[in-house]
C-alpha cells in the first residue's frame, strides 16, 4: 500500500476513528492492525516468539539453523531429483537391475525435496512467527431490507421494461420459439442411440460352428482328460477375440463317478456330449467369467461376487447372488471327431436385462 | 537516448501501484489477506483434498503427454518381456508404456493413483467432520450439497481412471457396470448400447471415458470446488466451539502470514508422502494382469475403496430378481443403482432432513462437539457401519481366503452384520456421547485429576484435583484451595481441560529435549497457583 492512498483513506474515511497515518510515530505494525480494524479483524494477542532488539539466543539461533537446514536439504534433494531423472539408469530391463532404483529415488528425492519446504515453513511459523490471535467479526445473514426491495424491485421491474404483459403475443411466441431449441441442444446426443437389437440374444456359436482354444485350435473329445476343463470359443473369424466377449463357454468333461449323478432338466437332455458339458462362462449376475471349478463339490465360482454354480445340476445357482443358470451350449462331434456347437444358446448369456424373456 | 535508471528495490512498489492503478485492488486483496481462519487440526482435512487435486491435475497432465486411448488392437512390442507379443488394444499398450519406456511415466502414474485414492479419502473423512460437528447447518446447506457432488464426481472420475488403462482388472469393472446399467428397468439394453457403442465392449468405451475422464468430470470438478471455495469464502468458517468463540466472530490466524506459511507447508507435504507413497510403493501393477479378455478374470479382483462398498453391497444383496408380465428387474439393480442412488440422496438432504426434525431454523457458525449431540452422532456412526460392513464385505473373498474361513459364511456374517451393526453402534455410540458429557460435567464438578494421592490423618485416602473455576470466563467462583470448589462451573458444551497443567503440577517442566533451552521459570507458591488457575483464561481471549 502506498503512503498516498492510505493518508486519502485515512483522511476521507468518515467510518475511519483509528490512527493518523501520516503520523511518524505510527510504526509498520500499527498500519496492520489499522488495515485489519479497517476489515473487521482484531489482532487481539500478538506476541514475538523471540525478542527482536536483542541480540539472538542460543535457542533463536538453533531454530533458524533448523530451519536453513531445511531449505538447504530441498534444494540438494531437489538437485538430486533432476540428476537421477537425467543420468539414472531408467529404461527397464527384465529382472534385477540399477533400472529397478529409478522410481524409488525419483520418489525419495522428490519427498524430501518437498518435505523440506513443508518441515521449514511450518517451523518458521510455529517458532519464528509472531504468536497470534486475531478475532474477524462476521456479518452473516440475510441481505439488508433495504437491498432486497430495491434488487427486487430491480428484478420484477424488468417485466415492465420489456413489456411482456402488455405483449401476450411475444410471451408466446418466445415460448414457441425457445422450447425447440433446447431439443436441438440435446438432440445430437440421440447419435448415442443405437438399438440392441438380438445381441443381446445371441453369441458368435450357430449351429455346426466348432469349439476353439484360444489359439484358434479345435478341441477333440480326446483332448480333455476326465475332470478336466477348457476354455472354448467359437471357431469364427475373431471368434476368440472381445468382439464376442459373451461367447467364451467352459468345456467341461466329467468323470464317470460325477456324470452319473447329473441331475438335468429334460429340456437339455440332448445339449451335452457323452460326460462333456458345455456351459456359458459369463456369469448371469453381472457378466464377469465364472470360471473357479471345484472338482471336489463340483460348484463353479465367480470371483467377482462369489456366485456358486451345481454343475452336476445344469449349473443352478446354489449361493451368492446370482439368480439363473450358466446357460448350456448344446454341443456334439462333427465328422472329423472335433466338438461343434449344434446351435446358439437357447437363451441369452450373462447379466439379466428388463426386456429378457424370465 | 538515455534509459531510465532501473532502481531493484522500487520494482515491487512500483509494480503494485501500476496494478493499483488499474484494478483498484489495494481493499479487497488486504481484506482477503486479513480473512481469518480458525485453528484446530481438523480443518485440514478439507485442505488434503484440495492438494490432491492439484497433485492430480499436475500428474494427470503429464500421463496425458503419453496415453493414447484407441482400443484399436496392437501387438505389444515394449520393453516388459513377458507381454512381448501379446494382441492388445493400444490403450493398455500405452499404458505399460508409461509403466516402462516413458522415463519418470511409472512415477507419474504411481503417485496419480494414490493421489487418486487420498483425494477420495481425504473427501470422505472431511465429509465426516463436517457431519459430526454440525457444519452443515444454516447457513451452507448448499455447500454441504456441492461437497456430496464432489464426492460423487470424484468417485466416477476415479472409476473412469481406473478403467481407462484397458487391462483384465479394468475390464472386468467396466464388464460389471456394462451389467449393472443392462439392469435399469424400461431402459437398461439401450442405455447400455448408447454408452458402449453397442455390445459390450465394443471399440468406443476407452475413448469415451476418457475425454470424460481429461475434460468434462475435472471441468466439473474445478467448477465446483471454485464454488466451494467461494462459498467458503463468502460465508467465512465455521468453528468450534471454545473461550471467546462465538456466533458473530472468527478466532484464529490472519490467512498472511500464519495460514498461508502453515498451508503452503501442509501442501507440501501431503505432496511430499505422495511422491514417497508412489515412488516406494507399487499400485495397480497393470503389468500383471494382461490385456482385457471377455473370458479372463481371476480371484481376489478388488476395485480402489471408493468403489468397493458398492461391490460389497452387491455380494451381499440376495438373489432376488423380479419377474412379472415378461419383464425382470434383475437382483444388481438393488444393490448397485437404488442404494448408492438413495445413500447420495439423504446424505445430500441431511441439513433439511435434520433441521425439519428437530425444527432448527437458526443460524450457525458454532460448530457442536460430537458428544453434544449424541443422537446425530450415533446416525453418523451408524451409517459409516453400514458402509464400513459393505466395503469390508467387498473383500470378503481375500478375507476368507487369508483366515482360512468359509467364503459363504463370510457372506451371512456381512448380511447380518449390515442389519445389526448399524443399531448396535447407534446404541453404544449414544451411550459414549452420554459418557463423555458426563466425564466433561464431573471435571467441571471436581476439577481435573492429577493422579496424586493423598491420605488424610484419619487414614483415608483421596485424590486430589486441580480446581477448574473461571475455565470458561462465566463462573466466578474460587476454589477452598484443597481442590474443591463452593461452585459447579457450568457445562457450556466446549472442550474441558483433563490435564493438569503446569501450576497445578507445581515446578513446571522445562521445554528441551536433550537440554534446557529455556531459563526454568522460577517456581510459584501454592497461593499463586490459585490465583494464576483463575486469572490466565480471564487474559486469553
Amino acid at each position: 500500500m502506498s503512503q498516498g492512498s492510505a493518508s486519502n483513506r485515512g483522511s476521507g474515511d468518515p467510518d475511519s476513528t483509528g490512527i493518523n497515518l501520516d503520523d511518524p510515530a505510527v510504526t509498520e505494525f500499527d498500519l496492520v492492525a489499522e488495515g485489519a480494524r479497517r476489515d473487521g479483524v482484531e489482532i487481539v494477542r500478538y506476541r514475538p516468539r523471540f525478542d527482536t532488539d536483542s541480540p539472538k539466543s542460543a535457542a533463536e539461533k538453533r531454530i533458524e539453523r533448523t530451519i536453513a537446514l531445511c531449505f538447504v536439504l530441498t534444494g540438494v534433494a531437489a538437485f538430486a531429483f533432476v540428476g537421477i531423472f537425467g543420468f539414472w539408469e531408467w529404461k527397464y530391463q527384465f529382472g534385477a537391475g540399477a533400472d529397478k532404483w529409478f522410481t524409488p529415488l525419483l520418489g525419495t528425492a522428490m519427498g524430501v525435496a518437498l518435505l523440506g519446504i513443508g518441515f521449514g515453513l511450518i517451523l518458521w511459523h510455529k517458532k519464528l512467527m509472531p504468536e497470534e490471535v486475531a478475532i474477524q467479526d462476521r456479518h452473516d445473514g440475510a441481505s439488508s431490507d433495504e437491498d432486497r426491495v430495491l434488487t427486487g424491485a430491480t428484478i420484477t421491474h424488468l417485466a415492465a421494461e420489456t413489456g411482456i404483459k402488455r405483449r401476450p403475443l411475444l410471451k408466446g411466441a418466445v415460448a414457441f420459439g425457445l422450447a425447440p431449441v433446447g431439443l436441438m441442444a440435446v438432440a445430437p446426443l440421440g447419435a448415442l442411440i443405437k438399438d440392441p437389437g438380438n445381441e443381446l440374444y445371441t453369441t458368435g456359436f450357430t449351429g455346426g460352428v466348432r469349439l476353439v482354444r484360444l489359439d484358434g485350435s479345435p478341441v477333440r473329445p480326446d483332448d480333455l482328460a476326465a475332470g478336466g476343463i477348457e476354455t472354448v470359443f467359437p471357431g469364427i473369424p475373431g471368434g476368440t477375440t472381445n468382439e464376442h466377449a459373451d461367447s467364451p463357454t467352459l468345456l467341461i468333461h466329467l468323470r464317470e463317478a460325477d456324470a452319473v449323478k447329473v441331475r438335468i432338466s429334460p429340456k437339455y437332455a440332448d445339449f451335452h456330449y457323452e460326460n462333456y458339458y458345455a456351459y456359458s462362462k459369463i456369469c448371469t449376475h453381472a457378466g464377469c467369467p465364472a470360471s473357479l471349478y471345484e472338482q471336489q463339490t463340483q460348484r463353479l465360482l465367480c470371483p467377482c461376487h462369489q456366485s456358486q454354480f451345481d454343475v452336476l445340476r445344469g449349473c443352478k445357482p446354489i449361493f451368492g447372488p446370482a439368480t439363473r443358470a450358466l446357460p448350456q451350449l448344446p454341443i456334439s462331434v462333427d465328422s472329423q471327431g472335433f466338438f461343434i456347437a449344434t446351435s446358439d444358446y437357447k437363451e441369452p448369456i450373462g447379466p439379466a436385462f428388463w426386456e429378457r424373456p424370465s | 537516448m538515455k534509459l531510465p535508471k532501473i532502481k531493484p528495490a522500487e520494482l515491487p512498489a512500483k509494480g503494485a501501484a501500476w496494478a493499483d492503478d488499474r484494478l483498484a485492488a489495494a481493499g479487497p486483496l488486504r481484506r482477503m489477506m486479513n480473512k481469518v481462519f480458525p485453528d484446530h487440526w481438523s480443518f485440514l482435512l478439507g485442505e488434503i483434498a484440495l492438494y490432491s487435486f492439484i497433485v492430480l491435475l499436475l500428474t494427470g497432465t503429464f500421463l496425458t503427454l503419453f496415453f493414447d486411448p484407441s482400443m484399436t488392437e496392437v501387438v505389444y512390442d515394449g520393453s516388459y518381456a513377458p507381454l512381448r507379443g501379446v494382441e492388445m488394444s493400444q490403450a493398455y499398450a500405452s499404458s505399460l508404456d508409461i509403466s516402462f519406456d516413458v522415463r519418470g511415466g511409472l512415477i507419474m502414474r504411481q503417485i496419480h493413483h494414490w493421489a487418486a485414492l487420498l483425494f477420495m479419502a481425504a473427501i470422505v473423512v472431511h465429509m465426516l467432520r463436517v457431519f459430526f460437528t454440525g457444519a452443515f447447518r444454516r447457513p451452507r446447506e448448499l455447500n454441504w450439497i456441492i461437497g456430496i457432488g464432489l464426492l460423487v464426481l470424484g468417485l466416477v472420475e476415479g472409476f473412469a481412471g481406473y478403467s481407462i488403462p484397458d487391462d483384465a482388472l479394468s475390464g472386468t469393472g467396466l464388464r460389471i457396470v456394462s451389467a449393472i446399467i443392462l439392469s435399469i428397468p424400461l431402459v437398461g439394453s439401450w442405455a447400455a448400447f448408447a454408452i458402449f457403442g453397442g455390445e459390450f465392449p465394443g471399440d468406443l468405451i476407452v475413448p469415451r471415458l476418457y475425454i470424460a475422464h481429461v475434460l468434462i468430470i475435472p471441468g466439473l470438478l474445478v467448477a465446483l470446488i471454485s464454488a466451494h471455495m467461494a462459498l467458503l469464502v463468502k460465508q467465512k468458517h465455521t468453528q468450534l466451539p471454545g473461550r471467546g468463540h462465538t456466533e458473530k466472530n472468527v478466532v484464529g490466524h490472519r490467512m498472511v502470514p500464519g495460514f498461508a506459511a502453515k498451508a503452503g507447508g501442509f501442501f507440501m507435504m501431503v505432496f511430499a508422502m505422495l511422491a514417497l507413497l508412489g515412488g516406494w510403493f507399487q499400485i495397480n501393477p497393470i503389468w500383471l494382469f494382461g490385456p482385457y479378455k471377455g473370458e479372463v478374470v481371476s480371484a481376489g479382483s478388488q476395485p480402489d475403496f471408493y468403489v468397493g462398498w458398492l461391490d460389497g453391497s452387491t455380494r451381499l444383496w440376495p438373489a432376488w430378481d423380479i419377474t412379472a408380465f415378461g419383464y425382470t428387474i434383475p437382483a444388481i439393480f438393488w444393490p448397485t443403482v437404488v442404494l448408492p442412488g438413495a445413500v447420495f440422496t439423504i446424505a445430500a438432504l441431511w441439513p433439511f432432513l435434520e433441521a425439519k426434525f428437530i425444527k432448527d431454523r437458526a443460524h450457525h457458525n458454532l460448530l457442536q462437539r460430537p458428544r453434544d449431540v449424541p443422537w446425530r452422532t450415533a446416525i453418523g456412526v451408524a451409517a459409516l457401519t453400514f458402509m464400513m460392513v459393505l466395503l469390508i464385505s467387498g473383500g470378503n473373498d481375500v478375507i476368507a481366503e487369508k483366515f482360512n474361513i468359509s467364503l459363504n459364511a463370510m457372506t451371512w456374517a456381512g448380511r447380518i452384520a449390515l442389519i445389526a451393526g448399524p443399531p448396535l453402534a447407534y446404541f453404544i455410540t449414544h451411550r459414549i456421547c452420554l459418557g463423555l458429557q458426563q466425564y466433561d460435567r464431573q471435571t467441571l464438578a471436581h476439577g481435573i485429576e492429577t493422579g496424586m494421592i493423598k491420605r488424610l490423618p484419619h487414614g483415608e485416602f483421596t485424590e486430589i484435583h486441580q480446581p477448574l473455576v473461571g475455565g470458561n470466563g462465566h463462573n466466578g467462583g474460587h476454589g477452598d484451595g484443597h481442590g474443591h470448589l463452593d461452585a459447579e462451573a457450568a457445562y457450556e458444551q466446549i472442550p474441558v481441560p483433563k490435564k493438569m497443567n503446569k501450576f497445578g503440577a507445581g515446578g513446571p517442566s522445562t521445554p528441551g529435549f536433550f537440554k534446557p533451552i529455556e531459563k526454568p521459570v522460577p517456581h510459584k507458591s501454592s497461593a499463586m497457583v490459585v490465583e494464576e488457575t483463575v486469572n490466565a483464561p480471564n487474559s486469553l481471549p
